[in-house]
């Protein structure tokens, strides 16, 4: 019999240290590398040459510009669907909720080939209908205004989710008491839950402008083309462009890029501080108002929507990839999957890539798993007051945008390995562990769910009958969690298989990811196999939101993140 | 097997009133020992101690010669062989009942016939031998606490410990599940420790009875002997549906009080003199000639007979039973039999 002077409880003594340990590589190291050689270089005077620069300010006022512009459209589609999705008595709610989620987890440069598809001289699906524009007049999307609206559509579904959680979360009985006070349908609208919902709506506005800032797949390939700079772009040619400042430089843009998203952050949070308690007591179902006879126009207006963009702008990926060569026309005759063949059998590239993608994918996914279920357990489980530090700790590397913690990453493994004397820069090492870092937080979130909703006493029992840590895990409390963990590694993988902005920084040749491909493609002139390469991919989007979303009833609240 | 004996043992949560306070316990080999107070008490924290789930922040807890917790160090749950029935069962879903109950045996790498043959033997006792390939999600509440039982049974532990298992079931179950828990103590002959807020489970099993209230320890003592003489006002007042009298203190030492005694009591008017606490039982009340007069505040039906609320002459409040129908508000003339001094 052996007396443990533990009195931490269940947990094993080596797991605060673990946990400690892992929160510090992940989140707290590669952030400080970055804090302490932006401040080296602002001390250097490294920063003065930099600030001066109105390349800089451009391209600031380039990231607030596309950003705002992008936010407003955002607020627009995304607080329509929630609102006439989670208030009216629309029909096909729930698919029309997975179709406007959709373009969340495409790739961003996917939504911009795409749309680059959708319109301009090109267009292999305006040719084909024969409604392109004349050779040599401009693509209309290579704007400010371009950027914008793809930002809008790709972060409408965030707006859209936390407007709708917000919604949901209205205490019925305020809006049953304001009914019983005598007030109508459309005052209790007006007077009760649009005002109540504001919080939500502001807090989805703040994370729509901060994803927009962040964003680098849309004004790469959008923006180039027309000189227009946004800050991850800034950071991308800088790296191009390799020189002597380059580190110091790159580190102030993205403490820049880190300064406005912490802002768009803090607005977010606060706005939302005191939610929690609201969802508490009668909530989640928000009265269902009837829209009598306006409910057709309002259903036509939605499937508009989703026909604008989504499905218009997939139709012409997939003419796009259709087509035999860039600009020719596509009809029945010329189309051909020559395009899929020299991506899925000849290029070497994609190939790489595939490989590449689904081993750091799954890599990822499978190895935060054992690293989450174990830091997960350990923050249910503990009484430590660090518990909420960590917790912070380890979500900021994901409420960062992924240039940042790229550069992060860079800064920290630009030197060789210390004592080990082994670099790992330029190999698809420093990719993976930028991977962990990034999605840390996305694999935690679903098992500390998971957790909570576990019943102490069962873990207790298996005490009692003898089991120590490990066979409590092994037989107790990984099988119980297994369909959030499940999820967790979907979701992982969907999002490390579609990233482009960490791997766009940190690939060499031979390491390069789906994301990094399609982007070479297209920058290289080959726009078919771009969209070949990007149908494939948002194939595997949809199968596996599918397969999530037939998991949703068997997982906890909050696992999927399209589903409140 | 050995005494479970509890040395002044305090359990503190932060820095406010602690949850248990300087109790001291001996439980004997092969008792029974019913925890009984209110919610809130610190009954349920006593058996975590025991557990090991909670550490004791001063005082220390031992089997036999054996220390499993002090402030400072203490055995973890998983070897203490010991074995527990929640209130919630804590079955685990995802394995099949034959599975639950070998659990504790896998464990400890018993495997194979003997394995079988255990599981069977212990779900045998509890009459569930054709269950063991279903889910739990496929039982009833009793058909689940049963199993935990099993689970219980299968490894011989020294010291069994019941959270409030009948607290979810209805009543016709308790009474069955109160058979078999007696079934189980007397089959196994393991040291039991039974948390409950029910005075009725609570003297219906156990083999002694330990009265908790914030946190201390009241009086341990027998059925029959905790409800026959209570030491307090606090234990009066839980066990048993007694009323509490504050009468002049009577000459002498005598606990154990009759109508002689009482009378003069009763009678007294002097204000000034020392008062004392006076248990008096529904059933110890007679309807009689000769008696003082008392006012039917509220008359229960209860099916066998009446249960009254009665006001004396002074205000003071007293239960009684009736087998002939009253009215609210009739005046009778009681006298009382028999009374206890708390």
């Amino acid at each position: 019999m052996t007396r443990s002077g533990n009195p931490r409880n269940s947990q094993p003594r080596w797991l605060f240290p673990f946990v400690v340990t892992v929160v510090f590589f992940l989140s707290v190291l590669p952030l400080g590398r970055l804090a302490a050689t932006g401040l080296a270089s602002a001390f250097e005077g490294g920063a003065a040459k930099l600030l001066s620069d109105p390349a800089l300010w451009r391209s600031v006022y380039d990231t607030l510009a596309t950003s705002f512009l992008g936010m407003i459209a955002a607020v627009i589609l995304g607080g329509g669907f929630a609102l006439l999705l989670t208030l009216f008595d629309i029909r096909a709610k729930a698919l029309l909720g997975f179709l406007f989620m959709l373009p969340m987890m495409i790739p961003p440069q996917v939504t911009a080939l795409s749309w680059i598809g959708m319109t301009g001289p090109s267009s292999a699906l305006l040719k084909a209908l024969g409604l392109a524009p004349p050779l040599g007049s401009p693509q209309p999307l290579y704007s400010i205004g371009g950027i914008a609206l793809l930002f809008g559509v790709q972060h409408a579904p965030l707006v859209y989710l936390s407007l709708r959680a917000g919604l949901l979360a209205l205490p019925r009985d305020a809006v049953e008491a304001a009914r019983l006070s005598g007030a109508s349908s459309r005052r209790v609208l007006t007077d009760i839950i649009l005002p109540l919902s504001l919080p939500g709506l502001v807090a989805g506005a703040a994370i729509a402008f901060v994803s927009g800032v962040g964003n680098f797949g849309i004004p790469a390939i959008l923006g180039i083309p027309a000189s227009i700079y946004t800050l991850p772009v800034l950071i991308y040619s800088k790296f191009a462009s390799f020189g002597p400042g380059t580190f110091g430089d790159v580190s102030l843009i993205s403490a820049l890029i880190a300064i406005i998203s912490i802002i768009g952050l803090s607005v977010e949070s606060r706005v939302l501080k005191g939610r929690d308690y609201r969802v508490i007591g009668l909530s989640g179902q928000v009265a269902v108002f009837r829209l009598g006879g306006w409910r057709v126009f309002a259903e036509a207006l939605l499937w508009l929507v989703i026909l604008l963009i989504l499905v218009m702008p997939l139709t012409a990926l997939v003419a796009s990839s259709l087509a035999p060569a860039y600009g020719v026309p596509l009809s029945a005759k010329t189309a051909t999957i020559h395009a899929y063949e020299e991506i899925l059998f000849r290029q070497a590239v994609t190939r790489t890539a595939f490989a590449n993608s689904i081993f750091l994918s799954v890599t990822t996914a499978f190895g935060l798993l054992a690293v989450t279920v174990l830091t997960g357990y350990f923050l249910v489980r503990t009484k430590s007051r660090l518990a909420g530090l960590i917790t912070a700790l380890a979500e900021i590397p994901y409420a960062l945008p992924g240039i940042v913690l790229a550069v992060a990453f860079i800064l920290l493994f630009a030197a060789p390995l210390p004592i080990l004397r082994i670099s790992i820069y330029g190999t698809i090492w420093i990719i993976l562990i930028a991977y962990f870092s990034s999605f840390f937080a996305v694999s935690l979130k679903s098992v500390v769910s998971a957790f909570r909703q576990l019943d102490p006493s069962l873990e207790e029992a298996a005490r009692l009958s003898g089991a120590g840590f490990g066979r409590r895990l092994a037989d107790i409390l990984v099988p119980l969690v297994a369909p959030a963990a499940g999820a967790s590694v979907i979701l992982v993988f969907l999002i490390a298989c579609n990233e482009l902005t960490v791997s766009a920084l940190l690939w060499s040749a031979g390491t390069q990811t789906l994301g990094v491909a399609i982007y070479n493609l297209d920058d290289s002139g080959s726009f078919n196999l771009a969209s070949a390469l990007s149908v494939l991919v948002v194939v595997m989007v949809i199968a596996m939101m599918i397969a999530l979303e037939l998991m949703a009833k068997r997982l906890p609240k909050g696992v999927v993140p399209w589903r409140s | 097997m050995a005494k479970l004996i509890l040395n002044r043992v305090s359990k503190a949560f932060g820095l406010g009133k602690p949850a248990v306070n300087d109790l001291s316990l001996t439980v004997r080999e092969g008792g029974f020992l019913a925890l009984l107070g209110p919610s809130g008490c610190g009954k349920t924290t006593v058996l975590r101690m025991i557990a090991g789930f909670e550490q004791p922040t001063d005082g220390s807890i031992l089997l036999g010669e054996r220390v499993l917790a002090d402030a400072g160090a203490m055995v973890p749950p998983e070897s203490r062989n010991m074995a527990m029935v929640f209130q919630s069962y804590a079955l685990w879903p995802h394995m099949s009942v034959a599975d639950n109950v070998g659990y504790p045996l896998k464990v400890r790498g018993i495997s194979g016939e003997t394995r079988r043959r255990k599981i069977g033997e212990a779900l045998a006792a509890v009459r569930l031998e054709s269950f063991g390939d279903r889910r739990p999600a496929d039982l009833s509440g009793g058909q689940r606490q049963r199993v935990a039982l099993a689970r219980c049974l299968v490894t011989e532990p020294d010291v069994v410990l019941l959270d409030e298992p009948l607290a979810n079931l209805d009543r016709h179950l308790r009474q069955e599940m109160e058979e078999t828990f007696r079934e189980f103590h007397a089959r196994s002959g393991a040291t039991m420790i039974y948390v409950t807020h029910d005075q009725g489970e609570a003297m219906a099993l156990a083999t002694d009875v330990a009265v908790m209230s914030e946190g201390r320890l009241l009086q341990v003592a027998s059925p029959e002997e905790i409800y026959a003489r209570p030491e307090g006002r606090l234990v009066g007042g839980l066990v048993g549906q007694g009323a509490i009298l504050s009468l002049p203190s009577p000459v002498g030492d005598n606990r154990l009080l009759d109508w002689h005694a009482l009378q003069p009591l009763l009678a007294s008017i002097d204000p000034a003199a020392p008062r004392i606490d006076i248990l008096v039982r529904p059933q110890d009340i007679a309807f009689a000639g000769g008696g003082i007069e008392a006012r039917v505040v509220s008359v229960l039906f209860e099916g066998e007979r009446y249960a009254l609320r009665l006001v004396l002459p002074d205000g003071q409040m007293l239960r009684a039973f009736s087998r002939d129908p009253v009215k609210a508000g009739d005046v009778l003339p009681i006298v009382i039999r028999s009374a206890w001094r708390l």
